[in-house]
């Protein structure tokens, strides 16, 4: 779709079909199953961050009356290191295990080593301290810089860099280099008339998700088995469990509750393979709930980054050079989002001479997982920094410098191709006219702006719509709601079916009962399963036609639908959408619409963030006093819906940009693994975020979508952090801008 | 011919930026391209989506090109 088009459902704010549940507690969540003589899994962690496992007793605590199971990595068998899509592309199988239950080496504070079932939760908890590890503690290494080191402490004997020509023959913490180039990068520095270089660090921060982990694992005599968690993708819990457990897709069931959110974090399993190895074991359904501190310390937050930007550009403000340099904290094992932080730290600019080069580096931490736009939001920070110095140095609004660099449809990419229809001018065109941005910045005021930039995904959808007699349906799609995706399903299907959303009703369907569906994640689900229910309706249509025309003996060609209601363009007959189904018992049975697709042609999303704060220069305090996020929605389907996701990135940003980062010890040791001491904002600490929706269609959508759930996140770390830096006259370069961090700064610049 | 635009990293491999290629199946331009680059392995083109005249596909095995298309491999992209 290239152009605008009049819809009769599509952009409406529709009640959610979610809501009533929620609100009123009949949600059901993932520690919300119980079934029949249930148990409890509790899970012994590691209380060093870097140890080797000498061996693990865990008799006296199966000797324990009211223990049922114990399980150790040992229980999963023989795993091969094997690539497997678990949900945010692919994962060693092996690393995945290792991550679930450790195998000979702990490699994080908090690292599963055994988990035991027995009657009670509080039984479980106080037969973890009859399980005696002995450990050969070593050293931990913290940071990338320590990490990157010669004669760092190694992680894996096994792990030889990749990304260089050759592969070195000793083992090393860099997991992997990567770097990409386009043009002739001396030359453009040598072009230029100003460069701005710096080196900035971020924080490894936390999803935040409300909800913990939870699941509940039955695993029955005949093999059959049931896991019910809260995730982002059930079917890749279901390849995963599956694999670490030798079992076989159709003999396990995976049902996605509803969910507390995940923005990434919940793409990946923890406890799922574990409560059904003790079920297994046991012979009772497991249920299996972390606490806070568990969340924090042994899930997957995003990497803390070390980076360096460098910009060059002509005194009329046409930027002629590139640079940048990042290492990403891997956590225990290798894949951190670097290679995406390379790709897209410079994407918002048309420049020919660019080059960047990333490093992947495993620390002793908790695995990173994906957290949204993984990778983007530290690259872009650093980019975003040194373009609003280059601003400032030139003597030009920072919004005028980034149209006249602004990217669009032709503009090369570092990563390949040249972008097709974007909408970052447009999103840059109303930042400028922002009343926002026309505003007088208040006295002792800062104010920031940032572009972000994120690709968005397709991939597979599954979708079915079945028809009732009376001419309502049910959507049932396999993408975990975690966004209000089933009103954007609902309004999309509407609109190919023309009846109100209303009478149709969404729900996301198990494993056993659709085909495979990819994970929600990657801003996919409106774009990449809104075609799938598109399809599946457009299926519905064919079949209505099909039936009329049987029943007014004329072919399908000649019947019409239009606004719900079938027309025989040879005779003049009508018949509603609901007297077709209500017939469909006579002309062949029922009527079922599907649509199962691998959705190509995401269009990337562009934000541009605007944002006030009030500096206390007493205490170092930020207060976010105004903030704007605009981005391009392709098509909004449902408003409230995009608006919120503009609202909810914003803020996870500003938390990351504020107040949150992981504290540890010299030892390694989480020290804040809970919200009171790892701060995320709370409403009563932010202004109404403005939002505004910009809407350059994606060509390859029936309805111009693009994602939206990702880019928000990445323009408040550098929108607040040059903000804060513009209210107390300094640089910020390192992340989160914290109280004692911002009053280091004033203090001592 | 169909033209393939090669990544830096790519061109570790292929010691050069861009090569035209005769086929214009997907599976038969990988075929050409590992015969034509020792150091490619098919495994690592097939594990790499492709952006075709700018459209990016993350599972291109079945695509077909023009003869005036552009080809770029690139890593399979996630999200959150």
């Amino acid at each position: 779709m290239s152009e605008a088009r009049e819809f009769k459902y599509i952009g409406q704010r529709t009640i959610r079909p979610d809501g009533f549940d929620k609100v009123t507690g009949r949600a059901q969540y993932g520690a919300d199953l119980n079934l029949p003589g249930m148990i409890w899994g509790r899970t012994l962690r590691s209380p060093h961050a870097h140890a080797k496992i000498l061996s693990i007793d865990t008799s006296k605590a199966e000797a324990h009356p009211d223990v049922f199971a114990v399980v150790t990595f040992k229980d999963f068998g023989s795993v091969e290191g094997e690539s497997i899509n678990a949900g945010e592309g692919a994962a060693d199988v092996l690393d995945l295990a290792r991550n679930c239950l450790a195998d000979d080496k702990v490699l994080y504070h908090g690292h599963a080593i055994a988990a035991v079932a027995a009657r009670t939760e509080r039984v479980a908890d106080d037969a973890l301290a009859l399980i005696e590890v002995k450990y050969e503690v070593l050293s931990p290494v913290l940071d990338v810089e320590d990490a990157m080191k010669d004669g760092a402490p190694i992680l894996h004997e096994d792990m030889f860099t990749q990304g260089y020509e050759e592969t070195p023959s000793s083992p090393s913490n860099i997991a992997t280099r990567l770097e990409m180039k386009m043009g002739d990068i001396e030359a453009g520095f040598a072009e230029a008339d100003v460069i701005v270089e710096r080196e900035f660090r971020t924080p490894t921060a936390h999803q935040g998700y409300i909800e913990p982990h939870a699941c509940t694992a039955r695993y029955d005599e005949d093999g059959q088995s049931l896991v019910w968690c809260c995730t982002q993708g059930h079917f890749d819990v279901r390849t995963s469990t599956a694999k670490l457990l030798h079992i076989d897709l159709s003999k396990l069931k995976v049902v996605a509750s509803e969910i507390g959110g995940g923005f990434g974090g919940k793409t990946v399993v923890y406890q799922e393979p574990v409560a059904l190895a003790l079920s297994r074991k046991s012979g009772r359904p497991v249920k299996m709930v972390m606490n806070r501190d568990e969340v924090f310390m042994a899930t997957g937050p995003t990497s803390a980054a070390k980076l360096k930007a460098k910009v060059g550009a002509k005194k009329d403000g046409t930027i002629t050079a590139m640079q940048g340099w990042m290492a990403y904290e891997a956590g225990a094992f290798k894949g951190s989002p670097m290679m995406p932080g390379v790709m897209t730290m410079f994407t918002p600019y048309d420049c020919g001479n660019v080059q960047v080069e990333g490093f992947d580096v495993v620390v002793n931490k908790c695995k990173v997982a994906a957290y949204r736009a993984p990778g983007a939001p530290q690259a872009e920070f650093a980019a975003e920094m040194v373009v609003n110095e280059l601003a400032e140095e030139l003597g030009m609004d920072p919004i005028e410098l980034r149209l006249k660099n602004a990217a669009k449809e032709g503009t090369q990419t570092i990563y390949g191709p040249k972008l097709k229809t974007v909408g970052l001018v447009e999103c840059l065109e109303a930042a400028r006219d922002s009343d926002h941005y026309k505003s007088t910045l208040a006295e002792g005021c800062g104010r920031g702006i940032a572009a972000g930039f994120w690709f968005n995904i397709g991939g597979q959808s599954s979708v079915s719509i079945n028809m009732n007699t009376d001419g309502t349906g049910t959507i049932i799609e396999g993408s975990p709601d975690i966004g209000g995706s089933r009103a954007s399903m609902q309004m999309m299907a509407a609109e190919v079916l023309q009846i109100e959303p209303s009478r149709l009703k969404p729900i996301v369907a198990d494993t056993d009962s659709l085909p495979y569906s990819q994970g929600t994640g990657g801003s996919r689900v409106t774009f990449a399963t809104g075609m799938a229910v598109i399809e599946a309706a457009e299926d519905v249509v064919r079949q209505l036609k099909e039936r009329a025309a049987a029943i007014w003996n004329v072919t399908a060609e000649q019947v019409d639908y239009v606004d719900g209601v079938a027309i025989n363009t040879a005779g003049g007959e009508k018949m509603t959408l609901a007297e077709v189904c209500e017939a469909a018992e006579k002309t062949g049975g029922q009527i079922s619409g599907t649509g199962n697709i691998n959705a190509r042609g995401a269009g990337p999303s562009f934000a541009v963030h605007l944002c006030d704060t009030k500096v206390d220069k007493e205490t170092g305090k930020v207060d976010v006093v105004r903030y704007t996020a605009i981005q391009d929605a392709g098509k909004a389907i449902h408003p409230s819906y995009v608006e919120g996701q503009l609202q909810g990135g914003a803020v996870q940003g500003i938390g990351w940009a504020l107040n949150e980062e992981y504290i540890y010890n010299d030892d390694g040791v989480m020290e804040n693994p809970g919200f009171l001491d790892y701060r995320i904002p709370l409403a009563s600490d932010l202004p109404m975020i403005e939002a505004i929706i910009v809407e350059v269609p994606n060509a390859f959508h029936p309805y111009g979508v693009r994602g939206v759930g990702e880019s928000g996140i990445i323009p408040p770390l550098a929108a607040v952090g040059w903000s804060v830096g513009n209210a107390i006259g300094r640089k910020v370069e390192e992340l989160p801008c914290s109280p004692p961090r911002v009053l280091s700064l004033i203090q001592n610049g | 011919m169909a033209v393939v635009v090669f990544s830096s990293e790519l061109q570790l491999f292929t010691g050069e930026e861009r090569t035209e290629v005769g086929a214009c199946r997907f599976k038969e331009i990988v075929a050409e391209l590992v015969e034509k680059y020792e150091a490619l392995t098919e495994d690592k083109l097939m594990e790499m989506a492709v952006a075709i005249d700018g459209e990016i596909i993350h599972t291109p095995f079945l695509e077909t090109v023009g003869d005036q298309s552009e080809l770029h491999f690139l890593h399979r992209i996630s999200g959150g």
